[in-house]
């Protein structure tokens, strides 16, 4: 190969057809004929249900069918528990419609299907649901008190799960230490908010027995099982398709949103196409949210700085169900020593049942939070030892030497122990010193100061472990009519460029140019063994499936080459789309290869003719197809990480706050992260700043507004303050590439990257800014202008 | 499965329905469709044009906007029977009729400025409109920043985007 893809800044595949207008988007599905559905959701955040009445909406002209939870049948089930864990008590999940009472405000509790989205909406306004309404209680703390409000009768004190873990020997650390630091933080419910809302649409083909969903999903194939198992169909007539989605952030895999099910019900009892496509507010009301969770952490320290101990007790608001059992949780509190040794560790969370839609991973999962509890905490205990907050960090980082690094006691979501595989992490904070300029920061604070501005440097460092297992896999199939490669996955991709990132693996393996690889996934008729897309996995996981695959094609590619221009397998090389003697101007196009590979072909195009001037692909005594040989070039091949690989970076920003308008201004974001080997740069730092943006909304405006009776008073994105470009600063991508040793690519996750430090690094920043003013601490993200006017109140401003 | 009697299905519901006809894309269109029909689902729906995208039906994501009689609007928040005798134009007729991009597409590509895509249509409209413009394109930082500040975007945060339009006026000719 002349050039190498991997590690190439290569523009996308897909790019041209999404910029004509021309994905296909759930709702861009020529369907024909499609009824709509629209969903009657609670009001109430707890309510008994005493009745419901829908004949009005029955009588309505344009609809279709109404149905509550006494008409859907077996789909009137509990949804399943997706990660069961021991430190769950009586885990709850949510039911596709209601019966007999609610338990957050957006529950669906009757389905519409009508001719139009219109008219089923017309139609859930005239469903007649008498209520009960019940007591509720938001504040987690007070949720977790004997007698307060439940959200289930049957989980007493609201406590969903209640899981400690303990590393070292943290009391003997703290008994030991010269100083300890305590802080308690808060960061507060988000959501994913993907441009595309979710969406569902189905088609049941009554003459094949077969039923099709197009389905926004993360993870389609586990769709397709549960589909197959509800309706008692066979898999393979079921086929599920994850086409082009709008973002997902997490949000869009859940097993099962209520659409999930009782769209293909509803299209295979009525017999026409139906289709539910989720607006902004329902977005809001029903899919899943994630973020809140206070922390109580505390560090054990020596004079100079370095932390011999943590502690730390959090709450984790679970919402109203919990069917992805302690995942989030569980993130948070194996992510809690970040880069940093600390040897000694002991964790306790609460997961708290609140009367709000279910928590599940948004992207992030928990790391954000156990960052902003430990950086905050580290920033606290520099001020308290009077050192400078580089040092502190760099006294304590794991050093180069150390790797694997292990938390012998701290499981991770994979069940294994959390071990750091690779990483330079002193390095990255030198760097990101450098680019902030902290060296001369103190002097440019001041002059700003005497200028009457108030300037601060914000700083947070975060680890990631990616690649969740258990496997993925890999076909690759070499197309004989036009040479061209094809690659299956069973993953869905919602815009992180797959269809590229997977080509250029594949291109190096076989002399191809990545826009002769076609990346076909996220349907259930072209590949369906594999997960999902999530946890910062697909790179990992599929790209070294696809890795494998490609080389077993390349070797296969190489011995029928060698036989056709019968010449040995080591004079032969692959580039061009074809296979060349070394040294020679004798090739055979790749798809002669793949024509000449298969015993029955007809001369269809040149390529085919071509291939019969050369010796047979095949050497061998006997039947056309060798005993154990395949026709064709193709091979599927699977990747199972033996553990995670732990991403880690630096962050950091100058900010400007404005004391009388209490605004905060990125004057200036840097990033110093580390992914391993890159296989695109350019798709890499897309990842990064779109998780900073969305890191950034959640510094500073983006909080989910439940009132105290459980009503979200903000669901619409008029509300909910989602930034705009006029939101994000100028922002700084630095890369470190050091390989992880345990996938032959060398690559680590990318996705999540850029969003775990951001509100770390703003309230570190807005708290330099200030500090002139006396004692103010910023503890709790996002970080608004009532709680910096307030701060500056309170130190007599 | 069972075979069930197939329910008797109406073909619309009972509002009232009016002809609109219109221009779209340079095409003289007209359809007979409820009067509440929002614009944005009779170009999607009634014409087929799915590159306009719906993000938020209450007009702050700006995922729909299409030009209408020559202005960026948001299709959302217009009735089709509002746009009756309109001029619209929508991110199908962007890109030349053998699919060569338009500069803003083309830098769009170049910059990695969309992700998922699905803010995309909205957001080249919105571009390609103030590109139409007569007059000197503010190219500064800021400038371009208040030129996106009616779309959203969830995937990219905004750098390449920003990156892209400054890349568009180079190659019109406008930087």
């Amino acid at each position: 190969m002349s050039t190498r893809s991997f590690g190439a800044r290569i523009e996308r595949n897909i790019d041209p057809k999404l910029l004509r207008g021309e994905g296909a988007f759930v709702d861009d599905i020529p369907l024909a004929n499609p009824l709509h559905v629209a969903f009657l959701r609670s009001p109430h955040a707890r309510a008994r249900i005493t009745s419901i009445d829908v004949t009005a909406a029955k009588a309505r002209p344009g609809v279709v069918a109404v149905y509550t939870c006494d008409d859907i049948g077996p789909l009137d089930m509990t949804m399943p528990l997706l990660i069961p864990h021991p430190s769950m008590k009586n885990p709850q999940t949510q039911r596709p419609l209601a019966r007999g009472e609610v338990h957050y405000v957006g529950q669906t509790i009757a389905m519409v299907v009508a001719v139009d989205r219109y008219t089923a909406e017309d139609g859930a306004g005239l469903i007649d649901v008498e209520f009960e309404p019940l007591p509720v209680e938001m504040d987690m703390a007070k949720a977790l008190k004997d007698g307060a409000p439940l959200v289930h009768a049957t989980v007493p004190n609201n406590l969903a799960a209640h899981l400690v873990q303990v590393s070292g020997a943290p009391d003997d650390a703290f008994a030991r230490a010269e100083h300890v630091t305590r802080i308690t933080v808060q960061v507060d419910r988000s959501t994913a908010a993907p441009m595309e809302c979710r969406a569902v649409a189905a088609r049941w083909d009554a003459v094949a027995g077969e039923l099709t969903v197009w389905d926004g999903t993360q993870a389609p194939i586990s769709v397709r099982g549960g589909l197959a198992s509800i309706f008692g169909l066979d898999e393979d007539k079921v086929r599920v398709i994850a086409p082009d989605v709008g973002g997902g952030f997490g949000q869009k895999v859940l097993l099962f949103y209520p659409d999930e099910l009782l769209v293909p019900m509803a299209a295979i009892q009525l017999g026409r196409p139906v289709k539910y496509i989720e607006d902004r507010r329902e977005n809001f009301l029903g899919s899943s949210q994630e973020r809140t969770q206070i922390h109580s952490i505390e560090l054990a320290a020596m004079k100079n700085g370095e932390v011999i101990g943590l502690r730390d007790s959090f709450l984790h608001d679970t919402g109203a169900f919990i069917p992805y059992g302690i995942a989030v949780a569980q993130v948070a509190s194996t992510s809690i020593a970040g880069p940093y040794r600390i040897p000694n560790i002991w964790v306790e969370f609460k997961a708290v049942y609140t009367p709000t839609v279910q928590v599940t991973p948004y992207r992030g999962c928990g790391r954000p939070q156990a960052c902003f509890a430990l950086e905050r905490a580290m920033d606290q205990l520099a001020e308290e030892l009077g050192l400078d907050r580089f040092d502190v960090r760099r006294r304590n980082l794991v050093g180069e030497h150390q790797f694997p690094y292990e938390r012998e006691g701290l499981l991770f979501a994979d069940g294994l122990k959390v071990t750091l595989d690779s990483g330079q992490y002193d390095k990255a904070l030198t760097m990101a010193a450098e680019a902030l300029g902290a060296k001369d920061f103190a002097a440019a604070q001041a002059k700003a100061r005497s200028e009457g501005k108030y300037l601060g440097l914000g700083l947070a460092c975060y680890v990631e472990g990616t690649g969740l297992g258990p496997y993925e896999g890999g076909h690759v199939r070499v197309h004989p009519i036009t040479g061209k490669v094809y690659v299956n996955t069973g993953l869905s991709t919602q815009g992180q460029g797959h269809d590229t990132v997977f080509a250029q693996i594949v291109a190096d393996q076989m002399g191809v140019k990545p826009e002769d690889v076609i990346v076909v996934e996220g349907d259930t008729k072209a590949f369906d063994w594999g997960v999902a897309t999530f946890a910062s996995r697909a790179a990992v996981v599929s790209g070294n499936a696809i890795h494998k695959a490609a080389i077993t094609v390349r070797k296969k590619t190489i011995v029928a080459a060698a036989n056709m221009l019968e010449v040995t397998e080591d004079e032969i090389e692959l580039r061009d789309s074809a296979a060349w003697v070394k040294g020679s101007n004798r090739f055979v196009p790749l798809a002669a290869i793949a024509t000449a590979s298969n015993p029955l072909r007809y001369a269809f195009n040149e390529a085919a003719q071509a291939a019969t001037q050369f010796a047979p692909a095949s050497r061998h005594d006997g039947p056309p197809l060798a005993d154990g040989e395949a026709p064709g070039l193709e091979a599927t091949e699977y990747y199972s990480p033996s553990a995670s690989t732990w991403a880690y970076g630096v962050h950091g920003a100058i900010v400007e706050v404005d004391p009388d308008l209490c605004k905060v201004t990125i004057k200036k974001y840097i990033c110093v992260h580390d992914c391993g080997n890159m296989i695109n740069p350019t798709i890499v730092e897309g990842q990064v700043m779109g998780g900073i943006a969305q890191g950034i909304g959640g510094a500073l405006y983006e909080r989910l507004d439940y009132q105290p009776d459980g009503n979200l008073a903000n669901a619409s994105l008029m509300d909910f303050l989602v930034p705009y470009a006029t939101e994000i600063p100028p922002v700084s991508v630095l890369h470190l590439e050091t390989p992880t040793p345990l996938n032959p690519l060398g690559v680590k996750g990318v996705g999540e990257a850029g969003c775990i430090a951001v509100g770390a690094v703003v309230a570190s920043g807005v708290e330099d800014a200030l500090k002139s003013f006396g004692k103010i601490k910023f503890h709790h993200v996002p970080l608004t202008p009532t709680m910096i006017s307030d701060a500056l109140e309170s130190v007599g401003r | 499965m069972k075979r069930m009697i197939k329910p008797s299905i109406p073909e619309h519901s009972d509002d009232p329905r009016v002809t609109v006809t219109l221009t779209v894309n340079g095409e003289a269109v007209s359809r007979t469709v409820s009067v509440r029909m929002l614009l944005s689902d009779f170009l999607r729906h009634e014409l087929g044009l799915t590159g306009t995208h719906v993000g938020c039906e209450h007009g702050v994501c700006g995922c729909c906007t299409v030009h209408i009689d020559g202005k960026a609007g948001r299709s959302c928040l217009t009735l089709a029977v509002q746009a009756n005798g309109a001029d619209i134009r929508t991110i199908e007729s962007v890109a030349d009729a053998d699919g060569a991009l338009h500069p803003v597409q083309q830098a769009f590509k170049e910059c990695h400025a969309l992700q998922c895509g699905f803010c995309t249509p909205g957001m080249v409209m919105n571009i390609v409109n103030r590109f139409d413009e007569p007059g000197p394109l503010d190219l500064t930082d800021d400038g371009i920043r208040d030129m996106l500040s009616g779309n959203l975007c969830r995937c990219t945060g905004y750098i390449n985007i920003i990156a892209a339009v400054r890349r568009a006026a180079e190659l019109m000719g406008r930087a």
